[in-house]
Parts: C-alpha cells; sequence; structure tokens
C-alpha cells in the first residue's frame, strides 16, 4: 500500500468516509478532497498527529474551476481552495483540496491552527472572493482596498486594454489616498497606553531601507516597536494572472521577474513543474548546465543581499566592491545566456543553446576568483565589531516558529535546522553533486548572514564540480512537447512540419493534470503549482514565493526592538518585493 | 594689528573657509569613489572639479520650499544656527603666528560653547519640520550631543592642565616640543571620537542614518536651507579636523621648510581624510549603543585620564 493511502485510510477512519476522495497526481504529491466542513478537523489532525506531522503550511491558494473543460473524475466544483502541508519529519508533501459551490463560497479559516494562513486567506480573498469565516482580519492584501472585483477569478479582465481607459479623477485620487491612510483601529491597535502615546510611523513605500516598494506601518513607543503592520501589493504585477494567457513556452520570461535576483533559477522553479506534467526527462547535461547557472545566480542573488544588508546597517562600502564581483558573474552568465539579469535561458526540455566556446575559461577565472573576495568580505562585513553588535541577539526565532510561520531557506537553517531542498528532495541532479548545508544555532540577524555567507561557498563548490564534470551530450531532451519544437524531420516528413509549425505558433499542449515543483531558490523554498486543462496555456499558475511568509513574519520578530533593529531584521530576512507581491 | 589687518584676517579665514567647505563636497566623493572601486565626479572641469560649482548653483536655484505644516520662524533659523555656530568657532583658532581672528583667553570654553549651540540647530529643526522622522532624528541628535559634550570637555581638561590655560596661542606654544597627542593619547582619541559624534558623520551619522530615518532632522529642508546644513556639516569636520591639529598635533609647528600655515593646513587635510575615511569603511551603531558606549566606556575612561594627567602635573609642580 502506498503511504497516501494509509494516510486516506486513517482519515477516512477518523472523520468517516463521506466527501473523501483521493486524486492522482503526475508530480506524486498525495492529493486529496475533502468537504469544507472537515478542514479545520483535518488540518489540526494532520499537523498535530505524531504519525503524520505536516507541522508546515507551504501554501495556500485556491482556483476557479467554472471554466474547467477536463475534470477527469474528480469532484466538480465552481472553486477550489488548495492547501499544501509539508512535513519535515517524512520529507513529504500532501495537498487538500475543498471543492466549493457558488459564485462567492465561503469555508472555514485555518489561522487557528497557522500562524502564517493569516496572508494566505486574504490573498484568495483578495483574488477569488472566497471569504474565510473566521479570519481576524479579512482584507485585500495584493490589490488596492478600492479594488473592485477578484483578478484571478476567470471573468476578471487579463489586459488593461480589456479594462477601458484609466482616468484618474481628483474625487478618484482622493478616494485612493484615503483608503492609503492608517487607521489603528482596524488592525485592533491602541493609540495610546497608560503612560505613553503611540507614534505611528510610516515606513516607506519609498524608504531607503525598504530595498522596493514596502510600506510597513510602525506603532512605536519612544523607538520601540509595540508593533508592525507590513502593508506589500505596490509591485503586484500579476505574474499568476499572466500565466492564464500566456503560453506554456512564452510564460518563462515572466518567471525571471519574480525573484528578479534569482535570474533562471525562476525558470528552473517553472519548467519542473511544466516538465512533470510534459512526462519530459532531461539529459544530464541540461541538468548540469541549469545547475550552474543555477548556483551563480544564487551567489550573485547573496552578494546583492550582503552589500544591501552592510549598507542598511551602515557601511557604505561593500555594497560597491560586491556589486563589482556581481558584474563578474553577469560576465559569466552574458556569455553563456546573452542576457544579464534576466537572461529567459531555460526552455521546456533544456536550454536555448549549448554552452558556447570558452565558457569553461570564464567560469575557472571565476571559481579561482571569488573564494579570496570572499573571504575579504567575511573580514570586512561580519567580523566588524559594529556589524556584529548591530546583529546579534536582533530579530530572534526558533526552529518552531520558523516552521510555524512557513520560513525556509537560510532563515530555517540559521535556527539550526539543516534542511536543504537541494540535499533532501534533489531535483535537476543535485544529487550528483557533493556540498554542505550551513546552519548557525541561533536564528537571529548575524547566523542569517553567516548561513548565506557560507552558502556562497558551497554554491563555487558545485560550480566548480559542474566545471569539471560536465556531461557530453545534447541540451535538450528529445521530446515532442519541448520548445522550441524539434525540427530534425520538418523537411522530410509533412506531420512533423505541421506539429512544427502548431507548436511554434500556438506552443505545446500539456496533458491535463497538476504537478508543483519545489526548489531551494535564492531566498527559501520556490515552487509552481501548475493546472493544465489541457490546452496551450496553463489553467491556473500558482507562485509559493519564500519571501512572501518571510515578509509576513516581520512583525512577530521585530517587536520589542528599535527602529535600527528593524533595519537589520528586513536586511537579514532577505526579501524581494517582486517575490512577494508577484 | 592695525584695523585693516584685522578685516583682512577675518575676511581671508571667511573666503576660505566657506571655499573649504564646497571644495569637500568634490573631495569627500573623489575620495570615497577612489576607496569603493569607483570613478566619482570626473566629467565637469580637471578631475570633476567643476562639480562644487554645479552642486553649488543646484543648491542656490533649488526651490526653498517651507511645509505649509512647519513652525516657520524656527523652520528658517536653524539651518542659520549650526552655519553661524561653526563658523563662529573658528574665531579662536591660531592658523598661524598672527593669523587669528580673535585671541580670547577663554578660547578653548569658547569652542566648546559654540559647539554646544550647534545642537540647537538640530533639534530646533528636527522639531519645527512637524516631520516624524525629523523628530526622531532629533531626538537622537540631542541625546547624543548631550552625551558627547561631556566628554569632549574632560578629554581637553588634560590639554588645559599642562598648558595652564585655556588660550589656544598658549597651548600651540606648549606643543613647541613634544606634541599633546603622545602625552595625551587617551585625550586625543576620546575628542576625535566626540568629534566625529558632534559633527554626526558616519559611522555617527545616527540624526541622519539615511538607511532608517531618510534624512533624520533635516528630511523636510530643500534649496539653501539644506545647504545650510550641509556647509555646517563639512565646516563642522573642518572645525574638528582644526580642533585636533591645534590641541594634540602641534597646530602650526613643523620642521622649518614648509611656512607654519602650509603645516597647519596639511595636517588639517589628513584629519578631513581620515573623516572621510571613517564613512567609507564603518557601519553605523545603534542608537542607544553609541549613547551607552559614551557613558559607560569613555566617561570612565576620560575621568580616568583627567586624574592621571592631573596626579602627574602635581607631582612634576612638586618636585
Amino acid at each position: 500500500m502506498r503511504p497516501a493511502d494509509t494516510i486516506l485510510q486513517q482519515l477516512q477512519q477518523t472523520f468517516g468516509a463521506a466527501g473523501f476522495h483521493q486524486q492522482n497526481t503526475v508530480d506524486g504529491i498525495a492529493t486529496f478532497w475533502l468537504p469544507a466542513e472537515q478542514v479545520i478537523p483535518v488540518i489540526s489532525h494532520l499537523k498535530t498527529s505524531t504519525g503524520l506531522a505536516y507541522r508546515m503550511l507551504y501554501d495556500l491558494t485556491a482556483l476557479d474551476e467554472r471554466n474547467r473543460q477536463i475534470h477527469n473524475g474528480v469532484p466538480r466544483s465552481s472553486f477550489t481552495v488548495v492547501y499544501h502541508l509539508f512535513s519535515y519529519e517524512r520529507n513529504d508533501f500532501i495537498r487538500l483540496k475543498v471543492p466549493l459551490d457558488g459564485d462567492y463560497p465561503s469555508l472555514p479559516s485555518i489561522t487557528g491552527i497557522f500562524r502564517n494562513a493569516n496572508w494566505y486567506e486574504r490573498e484568495v480573498y483578495d483574488m477569488f472572493g472566497i471569504r474565510f469565516n473566521g479570519h481576524p482580519h479579512l482584507q485585500r492584501l495584493l490589490m488596492p482596498l478600492t479594488w473592485s472585483g477578484h483578478p484571478l477569478r476567470k471573468e476578471h479582465p487579463a489586459r488593461a486594454t480589456e479594462m477601458g481607459p484609466f482616468r484618474l479623477t481628483d474625487e478618484k485620487q482622493d478616494r485612493e489616498q484615503e483608503a492609503l491612510r492608517f487607521k489603528p483601529e482596524e488592525w485592533g491597535m491602541q493609540r495610546k497606553s497608560d503612560d505613553a502615546d503611540f507614534m505611528f510611523l510610516n515606513i516607506g513605500p519609498q524608504h531607503p531601507g525598504t530595498h522596493g516598494v514596502l510600506r510597513i506601518i510602525l506603532q512605536l513607543d519612544g523607538e520601540d516597536i509595540v508593533d508592525a503592520v507590513p502593508e506589500i501589493g505596490f509591485h503586484h504585477r500579476g505574474a499568476e494572472k499572466m500565466g492564464e494567457r500566456q503560453s506554456w513556452h512564452t510564460y518563462i520570461p515572466y518567471t525571471d521577474r519574480v525573484d528578479y535576483l534569482g535570474g533562471v533559477m525562476n525558470n528552473l522553479a517553472y519548467l519542473l513543474a511544466v516538465e512533470k506534467l510534459a512526462g519530459i526527462e532531461v539529459p544530464d547535461r541540461v541538468k548540469v548546465i541549469r545547475v550552474m547557472l543555477c548556483e551563480f545566480f544564487r551567489i550573485a542573488s547573496h552578494l546583492v543581499w550582503f552589500g544591501t544588508f552592510a549598507q542598511d546597517v551602515g557601511q557604505l562600502s561593500p555594497v560597491f566592491y560586491m556589486f563589482t564581483d556581481r558584474e563578474k558573474i553577469f560576465d559569466v552568465i552574458e556569455a553563456v545566456c546573452g542576457g544579464r539579469m534576466h537572461p529567459n535561458w531555460f526552455r521546456i526540455g533544456g536550454v536555448a543553446q549549448d554552452l558556447p566556446n570558452g565558457w569553461d575559461v570564464l567560469v575557472r577565472n571565476f571559481v579561482e576568483h571569488f573564494p579570496k573576495q570572499l573571504k575579504e568580505y567575511n573580514n570586512m562585513v561580519m567580523r566588524n565589531s559594529i556589524f556584529r553588535a548591530r546583529t546579534r541577539g536582533i530579530g530572534i526565532y526558533t526552529l518552531d516558529e520558523a516552521i510555524e510561520w512557513g520560513v525556509t531557506g537560510a532563515g530555517l537553517r540559521a535556527c539550526g535546522f539543516d534542511w536543504d531542498f537541494r540535499k533532501k528532495r534533489p531535483y535537476s541532479g543535485y544529487e550528483m553533486f557533493e556540498f554542505d548545508i550551513p546552519t548557525a544555532i541561533h536564528g537571529d540577524c548575524y547566523d542569517r548572514s553567516y548561513v548565506r555567507v557560507e552558502e556562497m561557498r558551497q554554491s563555487l563548490r558545485i560550480i566548480e564540480q559542474c566545471l569539471n564534470n560536465m556531461p557530453e551530450g545534447s541540451y535538450k531532451a528529445d521530446h515532442p512537447l519541448t520548445t522550441p519544437p524539434l525540427k530534425k524531420y520538418t523537411m522530410q516528413d509533412i506531420e512533423t512540419l505541421i506539429t512544427h509549425f502548431l507548436n511554434v505558433s500556438w506552443g505545446p499542449v500539456m496533458p491535463p493534470g497538476e504537478a508543483m515543483s519545489c526548489i531551494e531558490a535564492t531566498k527559501g523554498a520556490n515552487s509552481y503549482y501548475l493546472t493544465s486543462d489541457g490546452n496551450t496555456s496553463s489553467y491556473r499558475t500558482r507562485i509559493r514565493t519564500p519571501s512572501f511568509p518571510h515578509m509576513q513574519m516581520v512583525p512577530y520578530i521585530s517587536k520589542g526592538y528599535t527602529v535600527s533593529d528593524l533595519l537589520s531584521i528586513l536586511g537579514s530576512v532577505d526579501f524581494v518585493l517582486a517575490d512577494i507581491d508577484r | 594689528m592695525t584695523v585693516m589687518q584685522h578685516i583682512w584676517i577675518v575676511l581671508g579665514v571667511l573666503f576660505v573657509l566657506l571655499n573649504i567647505a564646497a571644495g569637500l563636497i568634490w573631495v569627500e566623493r573623489r575620495l570615497l569613489a577612489l576607496w569603493q572601486d569607483r570613478l566619482g565626479p570626473n566629467r565637469a572641469g580637471p578631475l570633476g572639479i567643476f562639480i562644487v560649482l554645479a552642486d553649488t548653483l543646484k543648491l542656490f536655484f533649488k526651490e526653498d520650499w517651507i511645509p505649509p505644516f512647519a513652525d516657520k520662524w524656527v523652520f528658517i533659523t536653524a539651518p542659520a544656527i549650526v552655519a553661524g555656530s561653526v563658523l563662529l568657532s573658528f574665531v579662536i583658532i591660531p592658523f598661524a603666528p598672527g593669523i587669528v581672528v580673535a585671541d580670547l583667553n577663554v578660547g578653548l570654553l569658547f569652542f566648546l560653547a559654540m559647539s554646544s549651540l550647534g545642537v540647537y540647530s538640530i533639534v530646533l529643526g528636527g522639531w519645527a519640520s512637524n516631520n516624524k522622522y525629523a523628530l526622531l532624528g532629533a531626538m537622537r541628535g540631542a541625546s547624543q550631543m548631550i552625551a558627547y559634550e561631556v566628554f569632549m570637555g574632560l578629554s581637553l581638561m588634560g590639554v588645559v592642565m599642562i598648558t595652564g590655560s585655556f588660550n589656544m596661542g598658549d597651548i600651540v606654544d606648549a606643543q613647541k616640543n613634544v606634541w599633546f597627542c603622545f602625552t595625551q593619547p587617551l585625550g586625543f582619541i576620546i575628542f576625535f571620537i566626540a568629534g566625529v559624534a558632534e559633527t554626526h558623520r558616519l559611522p555617527f551619522d545616527i540624526p541622519e542614518a539615511e538607511s532608517e530615518l531618510i534624512a533624520g532632522f533635516h528630511a523636510e529642508y530643500s534649496g539653501m536651507k539644506f545647504g545650510m546644513f550641509f556647509i555646517g556639516e563639512y565646516l563642522g569636520i573642518t572645525l574638528i579636523s582644526a580642533m585636533t591639529v591645534t590641541l594634540f598635533f602641534g597646530g602650526w609647528h613643523g620642521p622649518a621648510f614648509l611656512p607654519p600655515l602650509a603645516w597647519f593646513a596639511l595636517k588639517t587635510i589628513l584629519f578631513l581624510g581620515l573623516f572621510i575615511l571613517l564613512r567609507a569603511s564603518l557601519p553605523r551603531p545603534r542608537y542607544d549603543q553609541l549613547i551607552e558606549y559614551g557613558w559607560k566606556v569613555l566617561l570612565p575612561v576620560v575621568l580616568a585620564n583627567l586624574m592621571i594627567t592631573g596626579a602627574i602635573a602635581l607631582w612634576l609642580k612638586s618636585t
């Protein structure tokens, strides 16, 4: 019996068989349908039961099912709410789906079980209009409060041209500005305590310390943070909605811009899911090329973080040195991909081109150059006593808190937990490489920094192994659904020509089904959860980004610290606004 | 000294100082660029020196905006105080034998008094702006100044004890053979640290703290009013450098192959460079860490320095 069947049996024994249904998916994640009224008992059982211990809410999202053509025997519904839970003990995902009927359905909130469900449920409400009963503050999250409609519903237009011309009248401007006014009472905050009036300080959306358009409203007692409310969505570009009108292939460049420091790493997360749907096995050379470029981008992203973090605590120079080295990485990237930050270079089933002649020299130069730089940065920043004073003991969270809030990546490893998806759930051939998982124990800003600095060393090791062991072979899988499509026999055979023509002009048609990838991106676990309805574009593209839960945790870990510490915390969390808002 | 001579000295000092304040824009940007592996402003004029002109013109022609929510008169007065008090401090500095604006016998006390006045500009500017960031900056500035004022004064008392005078000319004369940086090393270090804190430059730029408070106390200022804070800051650096040279590095004393004024200028320029190097290299401590460091570390050290100096001075006197 498969483990999934055991779980189903256990659930049915505990909660009765009615409404439970198992679905087979190509990504092999145990998927169950359950009725809305069972959501709370089932999820709390999954979380607390010792044998299961699905202790992290990995993702929570929904689908508008009203345009679905192909059902494949799963329950029919107007909307489906999807929960992804993860168990570190079992190293296993579980997917729970709740079918909902009606135009604006509702279901119980699980904020009482998982703290990070708060923002996820707000996002689902914002995007679909699905209400969560019992949610403490069900308000729009990404869209402006004045928005009408819910963007990810199928009837909501996807392009500006479908919406009529935009006009900003004086009344509208006043209305929008009034909507941005922060009202502490709405968040259950007091304006004064027994002995002090609180100050509400608005940080952002334009602020040098927030690294992008992020707004945080602080409730201050003097300079001490009593509470904070992050307001996100200023960078929301509807990346998920775009997935529904772009073809499987033309969506790749959009992924580049989700975590815009991660470059091709985003391509990888997306393509792993697409390739699971298509059933493509990529050749070893593709895997190694992808790994090498991803690790380059990991170093590049960490360098940006390192430099800006030092700048946040007032050290002006490191950022320039680090950007210079990042430029050296971009030299390699440019030689290989032609692009820099957003190379858009991975393709379904492979990469865009083979490695250019002389790539190994460029890579070797970097591998030889970088270690001494890293050592110098370590001396300059990490060993600086003022830097230590600003980061040690600041923004602490424990391992349990990290799991509860859905923290992944360096933030999790800084709590002493050696969890790296590259090691524990290898993808794209990471099992072939030798590298360590750096950890630290205190879970404060300094330890998160320490872990990232060590990660750069490990990435360099992986790159070196790629350099020395680059397999020969094709840079693309031999599969009809790869893009650009195979051209080999097009001039001999009319059928191939037609298929090629269709696959180029419309794009490949992915078989119906759903698949989720999960990679260790630069900032934590990044996933694409794709649903195909047997069409040239995705039926629903869900992007689970690491920065989203990390940002959600910021108020929790910054309470009691000062405004200056908040900047250390924001810097050490290492978020990218586009990665939060998508 | 005739009245005319005196007027020439006053005008000359003023002219040189204002030019230094403007020229430091260029020096700082080029030096920072050098240390940060960049080019810095290198386009306008030889080595980009005309950036000074461009920056000054820009400041003069920018809209001089007074926010409607600000306390108008205080808002206008604040930047004048900083420039005024720093410029006034320079009157007691002997640049070379005979070149001093006012040879006061309480020179050092006058300097301390003027530098204390400077804090008013931060507090008043931050308060009058009626902006939360400015207010936070002003609060930080006030507590920082109060803390560092104390050791600044105390760190100089060793020098006064040895010299037996508050007159700057006497202090320079007393260093004819041995500079006070050798006899008063602790005094020098603490004075310099306090000086950096007084001028609120990185690493002690806590009232401004760009990444935290955007621009802190002068967030609402624009045009020439901002320019006054700007000039005040650069003049402040020059003042602390000049004072360090005068008090601890022999003032205009130096081997005879260069004129005294050149020695003074050279030494001062070295310290100006040190200020910029500090900015290029150090992160910013947190506000409470800075205050704590002041009261818990510097104050005991400076008091110990004072007692040891006093004891030695007494002992020398008795023998």
